[in-house]
């Protein structure tokens, strides 16, 4: 339960991001509001929602709970901020404005390394024919229905119940993003049921989860052997700072306020540690710019704001699994 | 396909062969995506259903679905060009011993590059067309004229002129060789159409045709010409104004080839000569209405007579080299044509077409898209066919929608979506709103005989025939090379 509640908080989190319900009621919790000013680096944050009071939440299955050693990386509040937005996903001027604008540039990234590492085709309409691929915290489908439409066979999950329906009514429209598979629940969920996925995808979702490491270690697990991660968020740099909250949240509004707490932002090098813990070793990193007088998005070498990252499941399913193992128990320890 | 087609008759639907075919294709699609999903397509199976319906089969509307079926990331897209036009059934080059139809466009080598890449150059080349390597443009005061020539930016050719039926004709050859092309014309027309709405939460336009039958389309292409029903029923508005002049075009035979475009400014408007292949030019003569309507009924003799006064020496003297270039020369380096004398152009022996005239306007949609529509070509916008922009105009947006297609689907985005069309509108009005606002300029400039503008209207002439970097720029930016009109 617990690693279901982290990944919808993940997932949540991310769509958080564009919610505009944050601007009204940034932080109902005050716990939470304290903890987050703590910089902490990643592995020593916890921002479990079983150790915060705030458990008042409207979705009752965030509360913590382990399962395998996969403990929850939900945020409740995260939940909350996205559900009430949920009905503004396919608004292409709401609140999610921004998201669309930018995820070409996230699928062009995506095509282009999973067209390289699977060897398909980067000229077929379809590349991805055949290939199962997961996002996690999907939203309403901005990032699946496109995967589906390259030919994958696509797996949502959102720990949001609203965000699952408005996505499922939203892809049932166009026959070729109607075979989508939807469900709410967490990676946690997922990894229980013990599924794997030739790629995982969780794109500006890691900023708003609870715990990144155990995040990523179940994305890690359900990527098969020498299968795909790709994870996007944003930078912890004073740049990220300027023009994610203070720019993005407060001056252009683009966002709503609250979105984005600075002190969860993931730097690439923590990013790199953090899935190397979870057997993923990170192949290619981008940066997101964007240019304000097109208002266009594209890659660059620039990663001190919005980044992606691919990296590839290590191998030998042994080492994977000791490993994860001996994972679990220092998480218990701990 | 046949014993399908069979099934299909036999099941009595009162549907044309054409639709029958095109229902398969889609149906065919529809089941072959089946396979892979779980829990299927909620798509009647009947239902004629394509990616793109292309409402109208001319020029543009051919190019772009001769465009989408030659790139690999957009050949896949089911395409229907909806046009009833017999012309569109036809198989095989035309005739060349027929005379030239007195409908002309000035292909610019950014068009030529178009026809390239989809494989319809190739026809045209087998076809009437004639390429100029030299413009000529003066007005009737004698105070000024300029000489372009293809060599002052390198190139073997200024532009070349063809017939529209000879590149239709090409474009629908293009097109008849691409995978799966006998269900991509609809000999039909557009009665209404239904957009998709929040309430019904489908994809798809639903267009009605004339012939009684149906079709969705997910996006849906106006290239039905300025009186667009498509731009009508999309609720797009247009801003525009009409010129108090008409055009009247036709053809005409000297004795000799002619490889020079010809552009004489006169003070009711300009006339143009373009060489059309052969012994042939073409005239697009540019007067009041009443003129035309006097110029329309003329006898051909007397009507000759009026074409060689008002290119040659009617209304004024020639243009002659003057101190002010004399000046000029010694203080600007000089472009190889500075130097060429004025000349005067081929005399005019007789028409050989119906002599046509229509009225001219200036007519621009205030968008080229709304969900699932876009608008190419005269559709969204009308010029003056001063500079045979026209078409040129409507060609560039061909291949600017093609390309927003293309990079579309490769991130995997809906092509009916609003944020991926607007990036098309957005493209097109920086390159469509300059070129229309110097076109309208020239108009009106020219339109007008008063002294002091005339002086003007020469200096200006001055200045393009003997400053060589403002004359490479006309040139290059009129043979759409690029974008804006100076120095970009």
């Amino acid at each position: 339960m617990a690693m279901r509640s982290f990944l919808r908080s993940r997932r949540s989190l991310s769509r958080s991001l564009l919610q505009p319900d944050l601007l009204r009621n940034p932080n109902p919790n005050p716990n939470y509001v304290s903890r987050s000013l703590i910089p902490a680096l990643l592995p020593l944050r916890s921002y479990s929602p079983a150790s915060d009071p705030t458990t008042k939440n409207p979705i009752r299955d965030a509360a913590t709970d382990e399962i395998n050693g996969f403990k929850s990386s939900l945020n409740p509040i995260e939940v909350a901020k996205f559900a009430a937005i949920a009905e503004t996903w396919w608004d292409p001027e709401g609140p999610f404005k921004p998201l669309h604008l930018m995820n070409p540039t996230r699928v062009s990234f995506i095509r282009s390394t999973l067209c390289r590492h699977f060897r398909r085709d980067p000229y077929s309409p379809r590349p991805f024919e055949g290939l199962k691929i997961l996002d996690v915290g999907c939203g309403g489908g901005i990032l699946s229905e496109p995967l589906a439409r390259l030919g994958a066979v696509v797996t949502g999950i959102d720990a949001v119940e609203k965000n699952i329906n408005i996505a499922r009514i939203h892809a049932a429209s166009d026959p070729s993003t109607s075979s989508i598979d939807y469900t709410c629940m967490t990676a946690e969920d997922l990894v229980r049921e013990n599924q794997k996925f030739d790629a995982v995808i969780s794109l500006e979702v890691i900023e708003h989860v609870a715990e990144p490491l155990d995040f990523c270690k179940s994305l890690g697990a359900l990527a098969v052997p020498g299968g795909a991660v790709v994870i996007s968020t944003i930078n912890r740099t004073m740049r990220a700072y300027a023009t994610t909250i203070v720019a993005a949240e407060y001056i252009l509004n683009w966002l709503p306020k609250g979105t984005h707490e600075w002190s969860k932002f993931v730097t690439p090098e923590e990013l790199t540690l953090i899935l190397q813990r979870a057997s993923v070793s990170v192949q290619e990193m981008a940066g997101f710019v964007y240019n304000p007088l097109t208002g266009n998005w594209s890659l660059s070498d620039d990663i001190s704001v919005n980044y992606i990252a691919f990296g590839i499941k290590e191998s030998s399913s042994d080492s994977e699994k000791t490993r994860t193992v001996a994972e679990q128990k220092t998480d218990f320890v701990s | 396909m046949r014993y399908a087609t069979l099934m299909w008759r036999r099941s009595g639907l009162p549907e044309l062969f054409f639709a029958q075919q095109r229902a398969l294709h889609s149906s065919r699609i529809l089941s072959s995506e089946e396979g892979l999903k779980c829990d299927g397509a909620k798509i009647e199976k009947n239902q004629e259903e394509c990616d793109v319906a292309i409402v109208g089969g001319g020029m543009v509307g051919l190019a772009l679905a001769s465009s989408l079926s030659s790139m690999p990331l957009t050949k896949h897209l089911r395409v229907a060009v909806i046009d009833d036009s017999p012309f569109l059934a036809s198989k095989g080059y035309l005739k060349r011993d027929q005379m030239p139809d007195s409908r002309v466009s000035t292909v610019t080598p950014a068009t030529i590059n178009l026809f390239k890449e989809i494989g319809a150059w190739e026809h045209v080349l087998h076809q009437r067309h004639a390429f100029f390597d030299q413009m000529q443009v003066w007005d009737y005061t004698g105070l000024g004229y300029t000489r372009y020539n293809a060599r002052d930016v390198g190139r073997e050719y200024l532009g070349c002129v063809v017939e529209n039926k000879v590149l239709c004709n090409s474009l629908l050859l293009s097109l008849q060789k691409k995978e799966g092309f006998e269900n991509k014309i609809c000999p039909t027309r557009l009665a209404s159409m239904t957009l998709p709405s929040e309430v019904n939460h489908s994809k798809f336009a639903k267009l009605n045709l004339t012939d009684g039958g149906t079709l969705h389309a997910k996006l849906v292409v106006g290239a039905d010409g300025s009186k667009s029903r498509v731009r009508e029923a999309a609720g797009i508005k247009t801003t525009g104004w009409n010129y108090p002049q008409s055009a009247i075009i036709c053809t005409v035979e000297h004795s000799s080839q002619n490889h020079c475009a010809w552009q004489r400014f006169l003070p009711a408007g300009p006339i143009a000569l373009l060489p059309i292949g052969d012994n042939y030019s073409n005239i697009v003569w540019t007067m009041s209405p009443d003129q035309a309507t006097q110029h329309k009924s003329m006898d051909k003799d007397k009507f000759v007579n009026s074409v060689n006064h008002a290119l040659n020496n009617g209304y004024g003297p020639h243009p002659e080299s003057s101190s002010l270039s004399n000046l000029l020369d010694s203080i600007t380096g000089t472009a190889m044509s500075t130097k060429e004398k004025f000349e005067v152009p081929p005399r005019v022996l007789g028409v050989v077409s119906n002599i046509m005239a229509f009225p001219l306007g200036l007519k621009h949609a205030n968008n080229y898209a709304v969900k699932n529509i876009v608008l190419v070509g005269d559709a969204a916008h009308t010029v003056h066919p001063l500079a045979g922009q026209g078409v040129n105009l409507g060609f560039g947006d061909v291949s600017d929608l093609a390309r927003v297609l293309a990079e579309g689907v490769s991130v995997g985005a809906d092509i009916s979506q609003l944020t991926l069309l607007k990036k098309y509108e957005r493209q097109r009005k920086t390159a469509n709103i300059p070129m229309m606002a110097v076109l309208d300029g020239f108009q009106r400039v020219y339109s007008v005989d008063f002294w002091p503008l005339n002086i003007l209207r020469a200096t200006g002439f001055h200045a393009a025939q003997y400053i060589p970097p403002l004359k490479k720029n006309i040139i290059s930016y009129a043979m759409g090379d690029q974008k804006f009109p100076l120095f970009s």
